[in-house]
């Protein structure tokens, strides 16, 4: 079930088709992303050295870092090429508007 | 009646010995009881949960499933008070009594929490348990700590410290010794690790000895030993373990600092054994898993084979004794690679150390024979010299066999070489699952044998010797698109024949460039050649530098490289590119390589304006295009120049300036065959000689070193010219993304190369397919009046995000 507890991020055009976007939440940054697939929001620090995953190419299912290539399950946040893995985020759009809820408010909802 | 075996404490200790149990004896009643408040669970990697924030749920050894399937009965949450060891009875929590033949203690340890005033405070955790992970994380990512401190500098310190530091929390490591891991490592490899755990913003203090955590109500800071104190909100530590013995103790059973087990694991009790870190044999207690592993295998060969509980020293089955392990360790900290095993000290020491790149290889030697190994910053080789402290091979030159292991991969390993140290799976075992067990990729191999379910540090080898013994590492074309096989000149005649214009549309008709995403650049790159850049431009498809038209650093920001034609620059340019340095607070201006001026350190949302400030063109710097055309000052200004080496230079990078390339392309002009210019080492290469001017292509000094090929020495200045262009556009059609030139002419072949390139017909043609491309480029810095998109260069930050509960009609 989901409450929505969600913050108001951007606007639907704030984010070109195919890419990614940073935005600090709560002191945690994290990388919203408009895929072909619909909207996914990421941790945006890279598990490896810390590259901005926002900056990272997106394809249908993930996100690749820009500095070493890792790769990222938008959906998941699972690490698919090693095992470090960044948290995910929930996505909801409320017409033009996109709002976001944290991992950690989600299960704090639940 | 038999009652079977009862294993107290479902650690990894207490499911080892289950399983090693089950194994040998499909028969016999076992009972697991787990004191916590879950089935038992892969300790070692709460590090990596603490990092990722992931579910400990995922940390489950075994689905539910598993213990049904296995006839082990499971108790959850279930505490064991009293144990009649002569009766064969023990009391849980409540006023349950459970009867058993044997029983094996697996209790584990309790962190040690020094006992120090302000330990009880809020905010001060020790870090071993899914709880405490959970509470340090939401600590550190709350953003309400200014700095947490962990102390002690040991393994698992320094893997709470990189968890803290992750969520973004400042943090210090505090030590009582002045180097870190010191029970693994020596002096010279202590001494990089700091450095290097700054690098991940990690902060060491040594030789501070907490007194007091400060509170009132709760932490606030440590106060040490010297007066001086560190503020801290959150504490963590982490200074050791302390087996738990207690229950042993009330059983009778003899403890020192752990429960005392022989060589058979057996206490001192007959029907009594003990496993894990609550075990103490020989005199040692192993905080490691690999030790278990064994331990637990000779625990379940005692079980069965010492039918009658005669306690002692076992009469089973030889090989049966366990003997002592080797430890051994790896740092789970993303960034830093780190093996050690055995001892760090020997009476000959072979090492190799450069501080400069962080790296240092020991190996150890005592009697002639391999007792340790330390590697930090460059770990090749680490299962081989591993398994050769383990096996204590005999060695006459340890620095050899440094240099050898590290060329030696995973698939030279002999097959009693331990790869997965969590589960214990050597390289037969692997090989095995292959050949034996039918398993056809690591991912199956992984999930028969376990290997690299722990903490996942010897997957690539894994993965390497699995696809050595599948023969996975074959010889296949060179694939523009791995996912569906697909090589470049089909995807070209494909776009070419359906006059496709975008990567979307290629994704859509032949299925590249969607899940994977790895071929997006090469696809992008592909339909603009094809297209003679009159490609739809889609940036979601380019790499981040070519989205911005600037080279992403290390820490996210981006350099900047303007055009300097020949390198040649005039006092003007120089005062714009010192302006926007003071102004926008450049970090770094820096002389490049390639001899022009790169501006380090610039924030992406700055990079219109200093484009707009400097009013140069884009250097491509980050792009697979034209790069620099380096040139010497040939007869200009020099005694010695033959040929006119800024003029032809300034001409190429003019002409050339914009076109993208398969890889990059970096050119130089030498105005006589001492070649200041390095044109001989360049992809394409001008040499001014004596009567005319050589054309030479295919050269690099990089990674790679090839002395470039001569393509033709010709007359003139302009003749030189028309060459080098016409190879620049043989080399855009032909060559598959990524190929430089030094691989491309090798692989075409220095002949085909020069019949089409000097071909009078095919020259022309291939002239005038560079000449359309190029009429349709222009200088990408131009973007900062008319960007692709009214935000490209912005994050959403800005303006501040506005706090807005459920929006409007969204109560869902
Ligand atoms: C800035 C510069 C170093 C410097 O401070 O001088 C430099 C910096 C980088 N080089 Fe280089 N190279 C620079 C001159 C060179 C040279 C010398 C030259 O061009 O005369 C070489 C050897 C010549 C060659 O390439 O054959 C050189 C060989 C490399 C290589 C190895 C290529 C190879 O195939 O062997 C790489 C890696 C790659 O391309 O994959 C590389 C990659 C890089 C990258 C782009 C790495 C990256 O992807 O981030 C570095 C970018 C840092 C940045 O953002 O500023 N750089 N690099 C030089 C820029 C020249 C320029 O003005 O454009
Ligand atoms: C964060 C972290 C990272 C680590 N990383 C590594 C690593 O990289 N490599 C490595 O080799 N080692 C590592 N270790 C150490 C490794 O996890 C331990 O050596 C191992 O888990 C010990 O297993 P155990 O089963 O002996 O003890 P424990 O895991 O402590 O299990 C004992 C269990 O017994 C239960 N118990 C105790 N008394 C009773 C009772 N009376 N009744 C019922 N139940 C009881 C306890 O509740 C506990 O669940 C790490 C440890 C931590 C905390
Ligand atoms: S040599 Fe080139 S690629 Fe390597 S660190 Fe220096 S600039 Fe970067
Ligand atoms: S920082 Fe992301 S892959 Fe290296």
């Amino acid at each position: 079930m989901s409450v929505a507890i969600g913050r108001y991020v951007c606007q639907v055009d704030d984010v070109p088709l195919g890419e990614g976007r940073a935005i600090t939440l709560d002191g945690r940054r994290i990388a919203v992303f408009r895929a072909a697939g619909g909207w996914f929001a990421l941790d945006a620090i890279c598990p490896h050295r810390g590259g901005p995953l926002a900056d990272g190419i997106v394809c249908d299912s993930a996100v690749i870092c820009p500095l070493h290539e890792r790769r990222f399950d938008l959906a998941t946040g699972s690490g698919l090429t090693t095992d470090d893995a960044v948290v995910a985020h929930a996505v909801e759009l409320q017409g033009e508007r996109v709002f976001i809820t944290l991992a950690a408010e989600q299960r704090a909802a639940a | 009646m038999s009652h079977g075996v009862v294993i107290v404490g479902g650690g990894i200790a207490g499911q080892a010995v289950c399983e090693a149990l089950r194994e040998r004896d499909a028969d016999v009643a076992i009972t697991l009881i787990c004191g916590e408040r879950s089935a038992p669970y892969d300790r070692v990697r709460l590090s990596e949960i603490l990092v990722s924030g992931e579910d400990p749920q995922t940390l489950q050894l075994r689905p539910p499933e598993w213990y049904e399937d296995n006839g082990v009965e499971l108790l959850v949450g279930r505490t064991v008070t009293w144990v009649d060891a002569e009766r064969g009875a023990l009391g849980l929590d409540d006023v349950d009594e459970l009867a058993f033949d044997r029983l094996v203690l697996a209790t584990g340890s309790q962190p040690l929490m020094p006992p120090i005033p302000g330990i009880d405070l809020a905010g001060v955790h020790p870090f071993r348990d899914p709880a405490d992970c959970d509470a340090i994380r939401v600590a550190a990512a709350q953003g309400g700590v200014r700095r947490a401190a962990v102390i002690g500098g040991g393994l698992l310190g320094l893997e709470a410290a990189r968890g803290i530091a992750a969520q973004g929390c400042a943090v210090t490591v505090v030590h009582l010794l002045d180097r870190l891991m010191e029970r693994q490592l020596d002096a010279g490899a202590s001494a990089l690790l700091a450095p290097a755990l700054l690098g991940l913003d990690i902060d060491v203090e040594f030789e501070r000895s907490t007194q007091q955590i400060i509170g009132p109500e709760r932490a606030h800071g440590l106060r040490f030993s010297d007066g001086s104190e560190l503020l801290a909100d959150l504490v963590v530590v982490s200074i050791g373990i302390r087996p738990e013995t207690e229950l042993a103790r009330t059983m009778g059973v003899v403890c020192d600092r752990g429960i005392i087990v022989d060589d058979a694991m057996c206490t001192s009790l007959p029907n009594v054994l003990a496993v894990g870190e609550c075990a103490q044999h020989r005199g040692v207690v192993y905080g490691l898993v690999a030790p278990i592993h064994d331990q637990a295998r000779v625990a379940a060969a005692t079980l069965t084979t010492q039918r009658a509980p005669v306690g002692g020293p076992t009469d089973g089955a030889p090989g049966a004794l366990y003997l002592g392990s080797v430890p051994s360790a790896k740092l789970k900290v993303a960034g830093i690679d780190l093996v050690c095993a055995g001892d760090a000290a020997g009476d000959l020491e072979a090492v190799v150390s450069d501080a400069a790149t962080g790296v240092y290889r020991k190996l150890t030697v005592r009697d002639g024979r391999v007792v340790g190994t330390v590697l930090l910053g460059d770990t090749r080789g680490s299962e081989a010299l591993v398994a050769a402290v383990r096996a204590g091979d005999p060695v006459d030159n340890p620095l050899q066999a440094l240099a050898d292991a590290s060329l030696a991969g995973p698939a030279d390993l002999p097959d009693t070489a331990q790869i997965c140290d969590c589960n214990g799976v050597c390289k037969g075992d692997l090989v095995a699952a292959v050949s034996e067990g039918g398993c056809a990729t690591p991912r199956e191999v992984m999930a028969v044998t376990r290997a690299g379910t722990g903490c996942g540090s010897c997957r690539p080898a894994v993965k390497e010797i699995v696809a050595a013994a599948t023969g996975g590492l074959s010889d296949e074309p060179t694939y523009l698109c791995p996912c569906r096989k697909q090589t470049r000149e089909q995807l070209a005649a494909e776009i070419r024949d359906a006059g496709m214009q975008s990567v979307s549309e290629v994704a859509a008709t032949c299925g590249t460039g969607r899940d994977c995403g790895t071929c997006k650049p090469a696809l992008a790159y592909l339909v603009s050649e094809v297209c003679a850049n009159q490609h739809r431009e889609e940036r979601d498809a380019r790499f981040i530098n070519d989205r911005v038209h600037a080279n992403i650093q290390r820490d996210g920001t981006f350099s900047v490289v303007p055009r300097m034609y020949g390198g040649v620059t005039t006092p003007d340019e120089l005062r714009r590119i010192a302006d926007v340095a003071d102004k926008y607070e450049v970090p770094m201006v820096k002389v490049t390589g390639g001899q022009r001026l790169d501006l380090l350190g610039v924030r992406k949302q700055d990079l219109p304006a200093i484009w707009r400030d400097l009013g140069m063109p884009s250097g491509h710097a980050y792009a697979k295009a034209v790069r620099t055309v380096k040139t010497c000052v040939g007869t200009d200004f020099c005694r010695f120049g033959l040929g006119d080496a800024v003029g032809l230079g300034i001409e190429m990078e003019k002409l050339w300036e914009g076109l993208h390339t398969p890889h990059k392309v970096k050119s130089g002009v030498s105005g006589c065959p001492r070649n200041c210019a390095e044109a001989t080492v360049k992809d394409i290469g001008c040499v001014a000689v004596e009567g005319g001017w050589q054309v030479r292509a295919g050269g690099a000094a990089g990674g790679n070193v090839r002395e470039a090929d001569i393509l033709a020495t010709v007359e003139t200045r302009a003749e030189a010219l028309r060459i080098a262009t016409t190879f620049l556009q043989y080399y855009r059609e032909n060559a598959d993304y990524k190929e430089r030139t030094y691989d491309f002419i090798p692989r075409i072949g220095l002949e085909t190369v020069r019949e089409i390139v000097l071909g009078e017909d095919s020259g022309a043609a291939l002239r005038e397919r560079l000449r359309i491309a190029k009429a349709a480029t222009a200088d990408p810095w131009l973007e900062r009046d008319d960007p692709y998109h009214p935000r490209q260069f912005e994050d959403l930050d800005a303006p501040e995000p506005v706090l807005a509960g459920p929006p409007a009609g969204g109560e869902r």
